[in-house]
């Protein structure tokens, strides 16, 4: 059994732990949380030791891996601390603030051959994988441009109280929802080597953005827009989506389907002239465990099998997360050099 | 428990396979005289039983329902809870304990953030059972024989344990609303277990079925297995894997499984209502 801690207890920790908690090859050993509520919640029926400092759980569990769910600001230290301890680590997104604490952490992980995951569950999704397959064997010819959009109702008035309000806790719809889809971005296109035009746009937010637009420029002459709002009513739950221009056709994704539209009169592999849709029914893969949807518990099986095999490469590296931090820190820097960012 | 069940997701746009259809619902029902239109087909052509979520819209549909009882003699409501988007949209806009102190009035919050271990379980306890008479409010009046424990919620107090959390909802509908406790579920056989440690017997238990084996947690003849051999009462949903199976075959598939004590279903049109109550009628 691999032997598993979690450091902070929030909504993506509490999801983790109990998806983790029901995974058949890992043994939840101790969890650790600064409050106290939490914790004592939890824990009556499970024998997990709680710990309100990380450090203390660390030197004593004699852990394999750790999960970490904090707010990102204190995610390098973590970090740093297993993985000094020769610890794998999982890591919810965004990944690092500070790009040097990033490209450190990826080195450790690399120098230490630990295994080492972000959170960036879009990866995990059927439909994005099968995007990427498609793209790569190039089902639609030559990738000029993209559309990349996320909206949700998550802030629709004025409020303050949580770190994911606040920019300096790694808050607001850059961080918490943007990153995601610069995250998909990266993984089906590739990261853009500049970005202009960048409105970060605080809607009902004081000190974050509530949305998040920019265009996207490759040195190869490709380019794409981003559009990112988390202030839109339209939408019951986060709902992202791309769109790829290729010369021989276009494709049309979201979690739930994939349209394709060919030009050529062979089509491609399968795919025939014209439009055709791949649905998620199809081209999801099973879960031993289902919580909010598949991919959060895909992503924690593929870590718990890199762990098991101990393989450090994986398809959400700290090198690739980093690069997605290099790319909010471009919008962040295009941004900056207006001053209607704010209001 | 009828053999016939309407579900709601059709009304909130909800759909597992798309979108856009997920949206023209959502716009088609945003009125919630069209909802009702669609309620007075499924209940003129005999289905009694609407299953549902605690979304604003359904208060209204409360409303219409408790102004004409004589209409509305045998309309039988099925609430699940809580509203899971409402709570994770809290969440991350006001924290975990923000979030608990819009939904929960009163000083308990305080109580709980001082209090020790002893405490904090009994008041744990406490914050549900006010979070369920906050969501039944709207149901006031109106017959709810069974209320459900909604998946994302069920799933997440399996994931972690929490057997007490599951006794004491199921204690706290018995006793304060003479109804049955119901979970939804997307890991039947795991909960299976974990109810019978709870002593809760004879659960009423509804997951997806299908043919496909979707969203169906340790795989489809596993399911069959734990349908054919367990005590407790199964009902049927995401049958038709959002349309990746034909009514008739999916209906068949799920109609021979004699355990299967109810199915249900979401549609939009007389149409498609009628052939959904054929179907099962004939296979059943």
């Amino acid at each position: 059994m691999i032997k598993c801690g979690i450091i902070g207890l929030g909504k993506m920790g509490i999801s983790h732990y109990a998806i983790i908690n029901a995974h058949p090859d890992v043994s939840l050993i101790a969890v650790c949380d600064t409050s106290g509520l939490i914790l004592n919640g939890l824990n009556k029926y499970n024998e997990v030791q709680t710990f309100k400092d990380y450090r203390k759980m660390i030197d004593k569990c004699n852990l394999d891996c750790v999960i970490i769910a904090t707010p990102t600001s204190s995610h390098a230290k973590i970090i740093q601390y297993a993985m000094e301890h020769n610890i794998h680590v999982f890591v919810e997104k965004p990944f690092c603030f500070n790009l040097e604490d990033g490209r450190d952490l990826t080195n450790l992980a690399l120098q230490r051959n630990l295994v080492n995951q972000v959170g960036y569950h879009n990866r995990f999704i059927g439909v994005f994988q099968e995007t990427r397959k498609l793209l790569d064997q190039g089902a639609i010819g030559d990738v000029y441009n993209f559309t990349a959009e996320a909206y949700g109702q998550v802030v629709l008035k004025q409020k303050n109280s949580t770190w994911r309000m606040k920019r300096s806790e790694g808050g607001g719809c850059l961080y918490d929802y943007a990153s995601h889809v610069i995250d998909l971005v990266n993984y089906l296109i590739g990261p853009p080597e500049e970005v202009c035009g960048t409105v970060l746009k605080s809607i009902f937010s004081r000190d974050v953005a509530d949305a998040v637009y920019s265009t996207f420029l490759y040195n190869n002459g490709k380019s794409g827009r981003l559009a990112v709002n988390w202030s839109d009513k339209t939408y019951r739950k986060m709902s992202t989506q791309i769109t790829v221009y290729g010369t021989t056709g276009k494709i049309i994704a979201d979690r739930q389907e994939c349209r394709i539209y060919l030009w050529n009169a062979d089509g491609f592999g399968k795919l025939k002239q014209g439009w055709n849709i791949l649905y998620t029914t199809d081209l999801t893969k099973p879960v031993w465990f289902y919580l909010r949807g598949e991919e959060y518990s895909a992503q924690i099986d593929y870590f718990v099998k890199r762990v098991k095999s101990n393989e450090s490469e994986n398809i959400n590296s700290f090198a690739s997360a980093l690069r997605t931090d290099i790319t909010v820190d471009l919008l962040l820097n295009d941004a900056g050099k207006r001053n209607f960012s704010h209001g | 428990m009828d053999r016939i069940i309407f579900g709601d997701n059709q009304f909130f746009g909800v759909n597992h396979m798309s979108e856009e259809k997920a949206r023209a619902q959502s716009m088609r029902f945003r009125d919630t005289r069209a909802i009702m239109n669609v309620l007075d087909i499924a209940y003129s052509v005999g289905i009694r039983t609407f299953m549902c979520t605690t979304h604003d819209s359904i208060a209204e549909i409360c409303n219409h329902i408790r102004a004409n009882p004589k209409r509305y003699a045998d309309f039988k409501f099925y609430p699940g809870m809580p509203y899971a988007h409402k709570y994770a949209n809290a969440v991350t806009e006001s924290g975990m304990i923000g979030a608990l102190k819009r939904f929960v009035p009163g000083s308990i919050i305080g109580t709980v953030l001082k209090g020790g271990k002893a405490v904090a379980t009994r008041d744990f306890i406490a914050m549900m059972k006010i979070l369920i008479d906050t969501e039944m409010k709207m149901f006031a009046g109106l017959n709810t024989e069974v209320i459900f424990l909604q998946n994302v919620m069920t799933d997440l107090l399996l994931g972690l344990n929490l057997k007490e959390i599951f006794v004491a909802f199921s204690d706290h509908v018995k006793k304060k609303y003479r109804a049955e406790p119901g979970f939804f579920t997307m890991n039947l056989p795991r909960l299976l277990t974990l109810l019978e440690d709870c002593g809760i017997e004879n659960p009423i238990i509804c997951s997806s079925i299908n043919k496909i084996g979707f969203r169906m947690c340790g795989g489809r003849e596993l399911y069959e297995k734990v349908i054919r051999e367990n005590e407790f009462r199964p009902i049927a949903m995401s049958v038709l894997a959002s349309g990746a199976i034909s009514p008739e075959e999916a209906l068949e598939y799920i109609c021979n499984k004699k355990q299967i004590r109810s199915i249900v279903f979401g549609a939009s049109t007389r149409a498609h209502i009628e052939q959904t109550k054929e179907l099962i009628e004939k296979y059943s």
